[in-house]
């Protein structure tokens, strides 16, 4: 199951201004974003966005505000039409769609969570929640019922008959992903959903929606402007910057192999032994042999943070990494400590933007 | 000689003056103080405008100032019978209605009429309070033996502000949809609103006949409808961007985005806009009265025309009740929209 591509989106532009196919000439003969602006004024939204999103993952899209990241998740469900590319799910041309098409795909395949909440303030949490089943003109009694289901699952037992202005905004964001759950789509679109709350709460909103995940393995795409939040979340990270990709690919080779100064000095703020886990910097076992002197067994997806405490900071210490009861490779202090220094000492010079 | 001759003898134009005078044109009072010998100095500190009637006494064939409201009065009776042929087919419906309320509010005794008005502020309402409020109004009103005015002036402002609504809301959610349809429509409500309530009584008056309801039912409407279209399609603007684009979000039809989302989170900005209509409503339904309009605005123009302060006194006190109990009951349904979609 896991591994088919859902989602896939292939050459997108989008630019924004009076006349984008125009501009679009200029963007394809090599007109930068600034001079675009400058000369043409047209403001130059995604360039060139080549992404796959495979099932049953969440891939997250991180960028600074202005990158694109809100722009490129709206095109997904065409809240925003593109000025050229191909935007395909489950193998199907999404911008070939016609009207009804389009609204079976926004019913019943993507459901949506929105940073600022959008939840009707006139209706209850329970027919808030049931909005995307009741759109389909499922009667009111299945979808309450439904809608109740999941207001469970997401911790807001009771509070069915309550207003949205009457709940914190934890609490309300809990309604926003209960209303998205409830569509029961294969595909949910998370836009900046925990930006606005705060870290405590925000905490608990990722460790709820991965522990969702867990069980229902839907196909998630997540934007965010937190490096954190992506690389706590991430199956797949996608880096964007002034609408292009920088770079995507596993979270944890993106921490070690930055291939950008605008990532690297992105990443030198992380906490990295929180963040990377043995498996990333531990050397494979090819052999099969267990090393000599190991001074104990740790798991395949430990942080290096636990190994850390575990050695109580004695670099001599080499480990045996283990994964489903077998061991698959080696794990030595001084390369655990390396990995905790950033590749290239950022300070000097990238932080220029 | 006129001040301004030289204009049209410079410009070679004496020939084209001199055709039209007839002779008989009509005599300015510049010609009157002339005969008697008084002639003003012309210097440059009473140079006149050069106006029409200015102009006219230098060169004959121009039109003067009277001519254009003739015009304007002949444009309007060659257009009426035109207009009249087309208007009063359809307005009809007006009259019937109007006539119709009247009867009812009138036919129905007060002691059925009190418990349903009592039964309509509490249900629009829910307050206890007001309903007595209300009640002690309304029973004031017809110890001082106003009762029946007071009905007739509610039920003509009942009849226009429903028409109202049933009108001006549609129109506000269709401006709120096409920005040309608003800078079109804007203009005309902008008219509609500054036109002194009189002025809207003239035409009127020499289209339909007097003793017609829909005369003054057309004026009220007019005047009255004019702030439920402004803020139903303000209201629909102002609705969270966030939210209609979660609404497109999920599939929603247009339909279902209009009915579920936009009016009801227009509501309160829509009830504000019933409110002022209702108020202005009774603004005019008091200088309906000038045209036979029925109610407590009859007894105000007694007042006036027969120089009777008490019975001017008297109805205009009523008139502020009736104001302050449609007032306060709009007011208060309004509050309750709003208390149930606090952000």
């Amino acid at each position: 199951m896991a591994g088919n591509i859902k989602i896939s989106i292939r050459n997108l532009y989008k630019i924004f201004g009076v006349d984008p196919k125009a501009a679009l000439e200029h963007v394809l003969s090599g007109t930068s974003k600034a001079d675009l602006l400058k000369e043409h004024r047209h403001v130059l939204g995604l360039k060139d966005i080549n992404v796959d999103m495979r099932e049953g993952q969440i891939t997250v899209i991180m960028g600074l505000s202005g990158s694109g990241k809100s722009t490129l998740i709206r095109h997904l469900n065409r809240l925003i039409e593109p000025t050229a590319g191909e935007v395909w799910v489950d193998g199907e041309e999404v911008l070939a769609y016609d009207e009804a098409r389009l609204r079976k795909l926004r019913r019943e395949v993507m459901s949506m969570v929105f940073q600022k909440f959008a939840l009707l303030p006139h209706r209850t949490v329970a027919e808030n929640s049931g909005t995307t089943l009741k759109v389909r003109g499922v009667a009111k009694r299945i979808y309450l019922g439904e809608a109740s289901k999941w207001l469970d699952r997401v911790g807001l037992h009771g509070y069915g008959d309550h207003y949205p202005h009457q709940l914190s905004g934890g609490m309300q964001q809990r309604v926003g992903i209960a209303r998205a759950l409830t569509s029961n789509s294969p595909i949910m679109l998370m836009d900046e959903a925990f930006s606005a709350l705060d870290p405590l709460i925000r905490t608990d909103m990722q460790d709820l929606l991965l522990e969702l995940q867990t069980e229902l393995r839907k196909t998630i795409v997540f934007i965010t402007h937190d490096l954190d939040e992506a690389l706590k979340l991430a199956d797949r990270l996608v880096i964007l910057k002034d609408g292009y990709v920088v770079q995507q690919g596993e979270p944890q080779h993106i921490l070690l192999n930055p291939n950008d100064p605008y990532i690297e000095d992105f990443v030198s703020d992380i906490n990295r032994a929180r963040v990377l886990r043995v498996r990333s910097i531990m050397i494979p076992l090819n052999d099969g042999g267990i090393p000599p002197g190991a001074h104990g067994e740790v798991s395949f997806d430990d942080t290096l943070e636990s190994i850390i405490a575990r050695s109580g900071g004695d670099t001599s210490h080499t480990y045996v990494v283990m994964r489903d009861g077998m061991a698959v490779g080696k794990l030595e202090m001084t390369s655990l400590v390396k990995a905790l220094v950033p590749r290239v000492a950022s300070e000097s010079g990238a932080r220029n933007y | 000689m006129a001040t301004y001759d030289f204009v049209f003898d410079g410009l070679g134009l004496r020939d084209w003056c001199d055709a039209g005078k007839t002779g008989e044109g009509l005599v300015s009072m510049a010609d009157l103080l002339a005969k008697t010998g008084v002639i003003e100095e012309s210097t440059i500190w009473n140079l006149p405008f050069p106006s029409l009637d200015q102009l006219n006494e230098a060169c004959d064939s121009v039109a003067q100032s009277r001519d254009v409201t003739k015009g304007v009065e002949d444009g309007f009776l060659a257009a009426k019978d035109a207009l009249r042929f087309v208007l009063d087919p359809l307005t009809q419906p007006l009259s019937w209605f109007l006539d119709g309320a009247l009867l009812a509010f009138e036919a129905a005794p007060w002691w059925l009429m009190f418990p349903v008005l009592m039964a309509i502020v509490y249900y629009s309402s829910k307050s206890a309070r007001l309903v007595v409020f209300v009640t002690i109004c309304l029973a004031f009103l017809a110890f001082v033996d106003h009762y029946d005015h007071a009905m007739q002036t509610l039920a003509i402002i009942f009849v226009c502000a429903l028409l109202c609504v049933l009108f001006g809301v549609p129109i506000g959610i269709a401006m709120s949809r096409s920005d040309r349809l608003q800078r079109m429509t804007i203009p005309v409500l902008d008219m509609l609103q500054t036109l002194p309530p009189f002025v809207y009584l003239i035409p009127l008056i020499f289209l339909f006949s007097v003793t017609e309801p829909k005369l003054y039912g057309i004026a009220i409407i007019l005047y009255a409808i004019v702030p439920v279209i402004r803020l139903t399609d303000l209201g629909i603007r102002l609705v969270d961007k966030d939210v209609i684009e979660a609404a497109d979000s999920f599939g929603m039809t247009d339909r279902q985005k209009l009915f579920g989302v936009q009016i009801p989170l227009a509501l309160p900005n829509i009830m504000a806009g019933v409110n002022q209509t209702i108020m202005m409503s009774l603004a005019m339904v008091v200088i309906a009265s000038l045209v036979s309009a029925p109610g407590l605005g009859v007894l105000v123009l007694r007042g006036i025309r027969n120089l009777e302060l008490g019975v001017g006194l008297v109805s205009g006190l009523g008139i502020v009740l009736l104001a302050i109990i449609l007032d306060r009951v709009t007011k208060a349904a309004l509050d309750r929209v709003n208390a149930a979609q606090k952000h």
